[in-house]
């Protein structure tokens, strides 16, 4: 079992959750994910490692409360067990000789994001940090990622804070007025993954996605996250998650995405009335 | 004199109709009397090639013989000599193809019937607490890591523990057991009896240590370095195979892996469990092999009008006897010598139909085998909402990544000498990892003979 030893709750459906899992904790790298059951009859679901201290043993998890699993995950407390968590797993991000970076989050996806832009940082590379987010009430992680970048831009899509607009305006704005990245790193919804990988096909910049297809054992046995890269079919949990960019087949993932869907909405209804639904969890 | 009975003593089962519907165990396992029967077919015969049959050796004619007399205990001792899983191996082996196909009694009526006997030994003893686990007087101080806790590991583990060597299992799934756990459906091998059998090999000290991925939780040199002096590798299949065709992203295509992992790890079938099942009407499934019967089997339970695609005839079908004849009985379709063609997916990338082309045996080849060729033109479409590839997997890639000069085959597969030794003088592998997908004896097999090379090497 493994032992909660924080949780916070960073916006209306967000948390932060800290767990000791010590042998977990040894030897992770950016880019990696867990594969966490809150308790026997969960789900496995994988969940990318936001934080990691190997003194202190523990490993911390940001995700969105959105679905049934998440939800039960969420109501987890502080000083409460959780009954899986296996880690890490994944190819951990290729950061090494990136110069001059823009790291792009898109909502939760910032919490994946910012490992990468630390990293970036510590070992000397520019780093431009955008932050995508729906409205100001739901960001997250703000002072963290300031200080992971060198410069900082949010934006919402509302223009209640921050920038107005998509992240991609303000990437384009960048890349034309002569930031000369050599990498791009995009981590969030599908469509804004897909969004970013168009615009920097266009001026050939070298772009990683993170991608987090649905998978049951996340060992590479199950093939249920095998996604279409450059007309090869490909593995999230051991050839990935992440892949390039320019080569993901984004359509036939987004379809895959949805295969639950329906099933999922009448799953959350259920686990919502049973733990207390997001929100209040 | 011997039982001149012809056939096989009947065993008991679940009606088709009624079993298509639980998850509960299909076959229901002789009486007492039923095996006492079946056990006076066996001649005894002087020559005893059904051990040769065996991967491990079970003494066969001799626990057999204590079952004529009624002594089930002592039978049962005796194939625990050899085999580590009987309760396993007496439900899942393809004894047709190993001991019983060379049974003297076979040649001209049906063999005897090992597996329901050795089943039946095991269950009894089960049910009659007998242990036969013993402790080693003798403790070594040398520790042993088993990396997987499927068949291979466990036999592995196990007999290593038994000669006083202290073994710690690695296990990357939430439970132990392998492929007994997410492979292999419920009502051929229900869960209980899997836990037992690693319940005992916890009596004898082992201790298993589920969620850990070797490679990537810890690396066998931070292992080496934690103590362990020897390493077995037992990480099984890994990635399923694809056929290549069109339309296998859509949504609605499965590997068989993931399909029996979402029943039988995660008992998606569960009111209780959170892992969503897949809701189909009508399933394909691809393969002619035992995974293509489970994965049949386990939809049609899910409720599904299931029908299995098979390029060969159902004679060339790699699954078990029994296993085809119980889907058969269960009602599942039989469409062989077909071959899909692609998958067609509706305007939401929801699987539509599939389609299929006829295939005809070819004449036999120089060495009697007969090809299939597909019959051009015959192309037919199936309306189906879930097609299931069970068409066989490749060895798990995580862990070879990872230790610097192991030697691998071209297909991905560790590469051993005759005693299970890879290249790495300390590292020995078995089982799946390195034959590819193959049977659960098959793996106990090389579990066995790297335990006893392992303990060759600690002396």
């Amino acid at each position: 079992m493994f032992r909660v030893l924080d949780k916070k709750q960073l916006n209306d459906s967000t948390y932060s959750m800290t767990i000791y899992a010590p042998l977990v904790s040894q030897n992770i790298h950016p880019g990696q994910f867990v594969m966490v059951m809150a308790d026997e009859n969960s789900e496995r679901i994988p969940l990318t490692i936001a934080d990691f201290n190997k003194e202190e043993g523990s490993v911390t998890i940001i995700f969105q409360a959105i679905g049934g699993s998440t939800i039960k995950l969420a109501s987890k407390n502080t000083g409460e067990e959780i009954a899986h968590f296996a880690g890490p797993l994944g190819i951990p991000t290729e950061l090494e000789g990136i110069k001059n970076a823009c790291v792009i989050g898109g909502g939760v996806g910032c919490a994946i994001a910012l490992p990468q832009a630390k990293w970036l940082k510590n070992h000397g590379a520019a780093v431009d940090v955008i932050a995508g987010f729906r409205n100001k009430d739901i960001i997250i992680l703000e002072d963290e990622m300031k200080n992971a970048a060198t410069a900082l831009t949010i934006c919402t899509d509302d223009g209640s804070y921050g920038v107005k607009g998509f992240v991609t305006n303000v990437l384009k704005e960048n890349i034309e007025s002569g930031k000369n990245y050599d990498c791009v790193i995009a981590i969030g919804p599908v469509p804004m993954m897909k969004a970013v990988s168009d615009i920097t096909k266009e001026y050939g910049i070298k772009t990683i996605v993170s991608l987090n297809p649905i998978m049951i054992d996340g060992t590479g046995m199950c093939g249920g996250c095998r996604v279409n890269v450059d007309g090869k079919v490909k593995f999230a949990c051991v050839d990935g998650p992440d892949f390039d960019g320019h080569k993901v087949d984004f359509k036939e993932l987004m379809i895959r995405n949805n295969m639950y869907r329906n099933q999922e909405a009448e799953h959350k209804n259920h686990i919502c009335r049973l733990y207390g639904g997001k929100g209040n969890v | 004199m011997y039982n001149k009975q012809e056939f096989k003593t009947p065993m008991p089962h679940q009606e088709p109709n009624v079993r298509n519907k639980n998850f509960k165990e299909v076959s229901t396992g002789y009486t007492l009397e039923d095996a006492i029967n079946e056990a006076n077919r066996c001649l005894n015969c002087k020559t005893k090639p059904c051990i040769s049959g065996c991967p491990v050796n079970v003494d066969i004619p001799d626990f057999i013989s204590f079952i004529k007399d009624g002594d089930i205990e002592s039978a049962y001792r005796k194939i625990k000599e050899k085999n580590f899983l009987p309760a396993v191996c007496g439900r899942v082996c393809p004894q047709e193809n190993q001991c019983e196909k060379l049974c003297v009694r076979g040649i001209k009526n049906e063999s005897v019937g090992i597996g329901r006997l050795e089943r039946f030994c095991a269950d009894w003893a089960r049910e009659n607490g007998v242990e036969t686990e013993t402790l080693s007087q003798e403790k070594t101080d040398k520790k042993v890591a088993v990396i997987g806790a499927g068949p291979a590991g466990l036999t592995c583990a196990g007999v290593l523990a038994q000669a006083g060597v202290e073994v710690e299992i690695f296990e990357s799934l939430n439970k132990a057991g392998g492929v007994l756990s997410y492979g292999i459906p419920e009502f051929r091998l229900p869960k209980s009896i899997v836990r037992y059998e690693v319940e005992n090999l916890e009596k004898l000290g082992v201790k298993i240590h589920t969620d850990v991925i070797v490679g990537r939780t810890v690396t066998i040199p931070q292992l080496e370095e934690m103590g362990f002096d020897a390493f077995f590798i037992g990480s099984g299949a890994g990635l399923p195979s694809f056929m290549g065709i069109e339309g296998e992203g859509l949504a609605g295509v499965f590997s068989a892996n993931e399909f029996l992992t979402r029943a039988n790890l995660m008992e998606c079938y569960k009111e209780e469990k959170d892992t969503p099942a897949p809701q189909l009407k009508k399933v394909v499934v691809v393969g002619g092999g035992n995974v293509a019967m489970d994965a049949a089997r386990v939809a049609k339970r899910m409720g599904s009008d299931v029908s299995i695609v098979y390029r060969r005839g159902v004679e060339q079908m790699p699954a078990r006897k029994e296993e085809i004849h119980h889907a058969q009985e269960e009602g599942i379709h039989f469409l062989t010598l077909n071959n899909p063609v692609r998958i067609i997916g509706d305007e939401n990338g929801f699987v539509k139909q599939i389609e299929c082309i006829k295939m005809e045996l070819t004449e036999p080849d120089a060495s009697g085998r007969r090809g299939v060729k597909a019959v051009e033109g015959s192309e037919f479409l199936l309306d189906v909402d879930g097609v299931i590839m069970a068409i066989g997997t490749s060895p798990n890639p995580l862990l070879k990544s990872t230790i610097n000069g192991i030697e691998v085959n071209r297909r991905g597969g560790f590469v051993t000498d005759e005693n299970m030794r890879t290249s790495i003088p300390n590292i020995w592998a078995g089982g799946d990892a390195v034959t590819g997908s193959a049977t659960v004896i098959e793996a106990m097999g090389a579990g066995q003979k790297a335990a006893k090379s392992i303990l060759e090497y600690l002396k």
